[in-house]
């Protein structure tokens, strides 16, 4: 049951005040300018971007109308349920499709459409040399309105259209090369992935509806604290099966790194700082329900706190940028799975470092992209080396979001990490041993985080160049092989992006953290949480990260800056090679899942040809094979048929002898 | 009924039932054919016996008059010596035949062997004669099948016309075609009148002595072709000088007059000249 | 005299008959084995009109013979049309319904 914990503390209401009203309008904008993009087709190349972008701006003003008209209310009646309309009324299942303005939506929305709409600046450059761009705009539009549909949603259902619309978007994003093999089997492995995560969802659809009546959040929430631990968890860890397809984590996580074969604006938006989020959106949405269910929350802790290790280990062995930042990705979001785990103390950061992270890491993401461009689209760190000469908005940019991610005081980052890995110091229910393991864990994952981001830095920024600058010198500063180099700032549309969301790296944490606002910005959507005492001091836990964090930065300086860095991957040791196959995760999947999978259907193939068809061709066949014997009853000698005529004859007086007598 | 029935009875069923088997088993057709007539006699002379007089008859003048004649005939045109082969090409053929032959006789036989009759009789009535009850019944109860069964035989006529006829493969050849055909070979030696019938030009009655045309020569048709191609045709001297000598031998004492100068043998040399 | 001896008989001869029937190729016999067959209904039909003393057997017995008469000019007739074409009296060459 309950620990420590108030229930909502905002009534949700269904009298909808009028700047709320606006709700679907930022629903509306993007999903109205896909529609115009994909329909308008190849006439609106010239300024289908500019639509874009215009959409998502629009969304973004509506957002801040939101949020203004929230603030204007008092924190106790900051929940709205807008109808919209009937849905299905299909008896006992009646679901009607509206709109829950809450702090917790409009967060999301805010993120959701200002990061957006600095992605779409950033892609008008980015994606300027492409034909496709137009398209790009489109779909980039549809992913907004599914993902705000998402976070918008009132009912579990409505969230799952959402669900599937940024699934769909995802998929169509990454294989928006598709002439590209690999691109298109990509795509297909993140949307199948995703699949079986929302087999999760299905299924905890299907238990509310059997066990509360209903899937809109307020019959849910409502109930899920009198129904059975057993109803719960079950739904609670479908939910969660959910999450970690959405959000990458183990076991579902093997799609992120083939993600990032779609363009880099995608990989900023989608699989850093919004749609591999909806994952942390949906536990914490479902807070009274994971209440109801404590094993299910330890679950998630577990699951975060995997995840988070796993994401390290593999982000120290990659040389690919973009997969070393998915690595990342995936390992900050099990820090947020971890902290959403942890019960109410645990919400409001793990919201609020997704808040963070996704400024930071999309910011980081962009400088990637950015570093690309100016290195004709080459991804290999260990063909960087020494850009910051030549890429100087972008080193900074670029750096400030590296601290941000290390947790680094003032940077935003540190204000979320730390409160998160204090807070996973807490023993929850008095068992002190869930203290100390996942805290360690968060802690040892700090450090980590430290070690691999620095490298990411170093090999790129830092230290000799590794490529050919076509100078010709012989003075060994530099390879002269491989394609010449010119690498060279990017334009300001790209620029500009990345400048707001190093600011937003730098000053968002702090500014948020301040008099704990967030937090309490969240309260009447996470309950008020009564401060728990963790474990170990705080002001001690702040120290201890701090060295660790050191210690990664130190120990990556001197092997990626002070030695040289080898243009060629050098063997490495057997966890470092296991870390470069990401942990085997393929082959466990292949496997695991796919081969058996195989085989069943060949069997099942098999058996339907063989057994079911074969039945009736085999009895077709019989039919024909009886047929061929008994033609040959057909002599065609007169005398032959005589016979069988005389012969009937007989048998035929013979009966009539034996009726008769 | 009577004892004179049933010596004829058993003198002449085991006989028919010989027939039949002969039947059944005779190699030549015509033999076969001889044993059916015999059986169908045979079967009259029962009718007879049977008080069915009328029957009798007409089994005897139609069936074994009339289609057994038929079925002779029919044997001459399709071959007399035609014999069969008594080897059985369908395999099994002969034993199911025995068999079924065999069970049916059993069966039939069976079944006539365990039913109970009532006693006979008998059809002979003193008051009309057999033919006429028949003709009762026939025009009286079964006129309309009487009639049909007349339509029966008509048609049947006319169906073995029409499959009998045959087609004519070339033109009719009339008397206008023969005609120009004659016309036609007289270049190469045909004769345009017929033959004159055979005497009219005979001179005696031999088959080697050609005929005189009307000028007194010799025509050679009216001499066997192959008696002309042997040799054996006789030259009018020869035929002359025969007869002379044998009317020499039987000269009549008579007186000569003229008319026995007219007979002068010079007038055969002028002949004999004239021949040369 | 019994007259179920006669009705035994035709049954003889009905049966030597239908045998002829299966067992004799040239198709002129075939057919006298038909006839044998008719006439030995006859005779049933003749036993059995003198056994109840009703003529109504003869006169069947009558368009029995009357209508084998017409049978046998036609059968006779298809044989010869046949035999004109094949040059084969056989039943067993018009197998062409063969399978």
């Amino acid at each position: 049951m309950l620990q420590g914990a108030q229930l909502l503390a905002a009534e949700v209401s269904t009298d909808v005040p009028s700047p709320i009203g606006l709700a679907p309008l930022v629903i509306l904008l993007p999903l109205v300018g896909a529609a115009v993009l994909l329909l308008a087709g190849r006439r609106s190349d010239r300024w289908g971007h500019w639509l874009g972008l215009a959409a998502s701006v629009g969304a973004f003003v509506v957002g801040v109308v939101l949020l203004v008209g929230l603030l204007g209310q008092d924190a106790e009646a900051r929940a709205y349920d807008q109808h919209l309309f009937d849905w299905i009324p299909a008896g006992t299942l009646d679901v009607s499709a509206g709109l829950r303005v809450d702090p917790l939506s409009v967060t999301f929305v805010l993120l959701v459409t200002f990061v957006g709409s600095l992605i779409h600046l950033y892609s008008v450059a980015y994606m300027e040399h492409d034909d496709d761009r137009r398209r790009f705009f489109a779909y980039l539009n549809l992913f907004v309105a599914a993902m705000l549909v998402l976070v918008l949603a009132d009912s579990y259902l409505l969230l799952f259209v959402g669900w599937e619309g940024v699934g769909l978007a995802s998929y169509l994003l990454i294989g928006f090369w598709y002439r590209e093999r690999k691109n298109a089997v990509a795509a297909k492995k993140a949307f199948i992935m995703n699949r079986v995560g929302d087999i999760g969802l299905i299924v905890a659809l299907m238990l509310m509806l059997a066990n509360f009546g209903g899937v809109d959040f307020a019959t849910v929430h409502a109930q899920a604290p009198a129904a059975s631990t057993g109803i719960t968890t079950a739904i609670g860890l479908m939910l969660l099966l959910a999450a970690c397809g959405k959000s990458a984590q183990v076991p579902l996580q093997a799609w992120l790194g083939d993600a990032m074969a779609g363009p880099t604006p995608v990989s900023a938006l989608i699989h850093a700082a919004t749609m591999v989020t909806a994952g942390v959106y949906l536990v914490v949405r479902s807070a009274p329900v994971f209440e109801a269910a404590p094993d299910a929350q330890l679950v998630v802790v577990i699951v975060g706190a995997v995840t988070l290790v796993f994401g390290a280990i593999v982000g120290s062995a990659k040389d690919d940028i973009k997969k070393a930042l998915a690595a990342s990705t995936m390992s900050q979001i099990g820090y947020m799975i971890l902290a959403a785990g942890l019960g109410p103390i645990g919400y409001a950061f793990a919201i609020f470092h997704l808040v963070t992270h996704g400024f930071f890491k999309a910011g980081l993401f962009l400088g990637a992209g950015s570093v690309m461009h100016g290195m004709d689209d080459q991804v290999d760190m260990r063909r960087f080396g020494g850009l910051s000469r030549y890429m100087k908005v972008t080193f900074v940019t670029f750096g400030l979001g590296w601290l941000a991610i290390l947790g680094v005081p003032p940077f935003s980052g540190f204000w979320s990490k730390d409160k998160i890995i204090e807070a996973a110091f807490v023993p929850v229910d008095g068992q002190e041993w869930r203290a100390w393991v996942f805290g360690t864990v968060a802690l040892v994952g700090a450090g980590i985080t430290a070690y691999y981001m620095s490298r990411l830095f170093f090999m790129t920024f830092t230290g000799r160049r590794r490529w050919n600058d076509g100078s010709g010198s012989l003075d060994g500063t530099g390879p002269q092989d491989g394609p010449v180099r010119h690498p060279h700032e990017s334009p300001a549309l790209m620029t500009a992006p990345m400048v707001v969301l190093a600011v937003g790296s730098v000053a968002l944490g702090g500014l948020l953290a301040w008099g704990d606002t967030f937090v309490t910005w969240l309260e009447p959507v996470t309950g008020h949480a009564e401060h728990g005492e963790p474990v170990l001091p705080a002001w001690l836990l702040i120290v201890l990260t701090l060295v660790l964090v050191l210690a990664g930065i130190a120990l990556a300086w001197r092997q990626y800056t002070v030695q040289a860095v080898p243009v060629v991957a050098p063997h490495g040791n057997a966890l470092t090679r296991a870390a470069r196959r990401d942990l085997y995760q393929d082959d466990v999947n292949e496997n695991l899942v796919m081969l058996p999978g195989q085989v069943v259907t060949r069997t099942l193939v098999h058996a339907d040809r063989e057994v079911v068809d074969g039945a009736w061709t085999g009895l077709a066949g019989t039919l024909g094979l009886l047929g061929d014997r008994w033609r040959r009853a057909q002599t065609g000698y007169v005398r032959s048929y005589a016979a069988t005529m005389l012969g009937g004859l007989i048998v035929i007086v013979v009966v009539a002898l034996a009726l008769a007598s | 009924m009577s004892t004179g029935e049933d010596v004829l009875f058993w003198v002449l069923a085991p006989l028919m039932v010989l027939a039949a088997l002969g039947l059944l088993f005779a190699r030549k057709a015509v033999h076969a054919a001889v044993c059916v007539v015999f059986v169908m006699i045979s079967l009259a002379v029962m009718y007879i016996a049977q008080d069915a007089p009328f029957l009798g008859v007409v089994q005897i003048v139609v069936y074994t008059g009339a289609v057994m004649m038929l079925f002779l005939f029919v044997l001459m045109l399709v071959g007399v010596d035609a014999s069969d082969s008594l080897v059985e090409t369908i395999r099994g053929q002969r034993w199911i035949g025995v068999l079924l032959g065999l069970g049916l006789g059993a069966v039939l036989g069976g079944v006539v062997a365990q039913a109970t009759f009532p006693p006979a009789v008998g059809l002979a009535s003193p008051d009309e004669e057999n033919p006429v009850t028949l003709a009762r019944v026939l025009f009286g109860d079964y006129v309309f099948a009487m009639e049909v069964v007349g339509v029966l035989l008509v048609t049947a006529a006319v169906a073995a016309l029409v499959l009998t006829h045959r087609r004519s493969l070339e033109p009719r050849v009339g008397q206008k075609e023969t005609a120009d055909a004659k016309v036609a070979a007289l270049p190469s030696g045909g004769r345009l009148t017929p033959l004159p019938a055979p005497g009219v030009y005979a001179r005696n009655n031999a088959m080697d002595t050609p005929a005189l045309d009307a000028s007194g020569r010799p025509i050679p048709e009216s001499v066997s072709r192959i008696l002309r191609i042997r040799g054996q045709e006789r030259s009018a001297t020869a035929i002359l000088a025969a007869e002379h000598e044998v009317l020499a031998d039987h000269e009549p004492t008579r007186h000569r007059d003229r008319r026995d100068d007219d007979a002068h043998p010079d007038r055969v040399t002028r002949t004999t000249d004239e021949e040369a | 005299m019994e007259l179920t001896h006669y009705v035994v008989l035709s049954c003889i001869l009905f049966a030597i008959g239908a045998t002829t029937v299966l067992l004799r190729r040239n198709a002129i016999i075939v057919f006298m084995g038909v006839e044998l067959m008719l006439n030995a209904a006859n005779l049933a039909f003749v036993t059995f009109a003198r056994m109840h003393g009703d003529p109504h057997g003869q006169v069947i017995a009558f368009f029995v013979m009357t209508v084998a008469a017409a049978e046998v000019v036609v059968g006779l007739a298809i044989i010869v049309a046949i035999f004109r074409t094949r040059r084969t009296a056989s039943v067993d060459d018009a197998n062409l319904l063969k399978n």
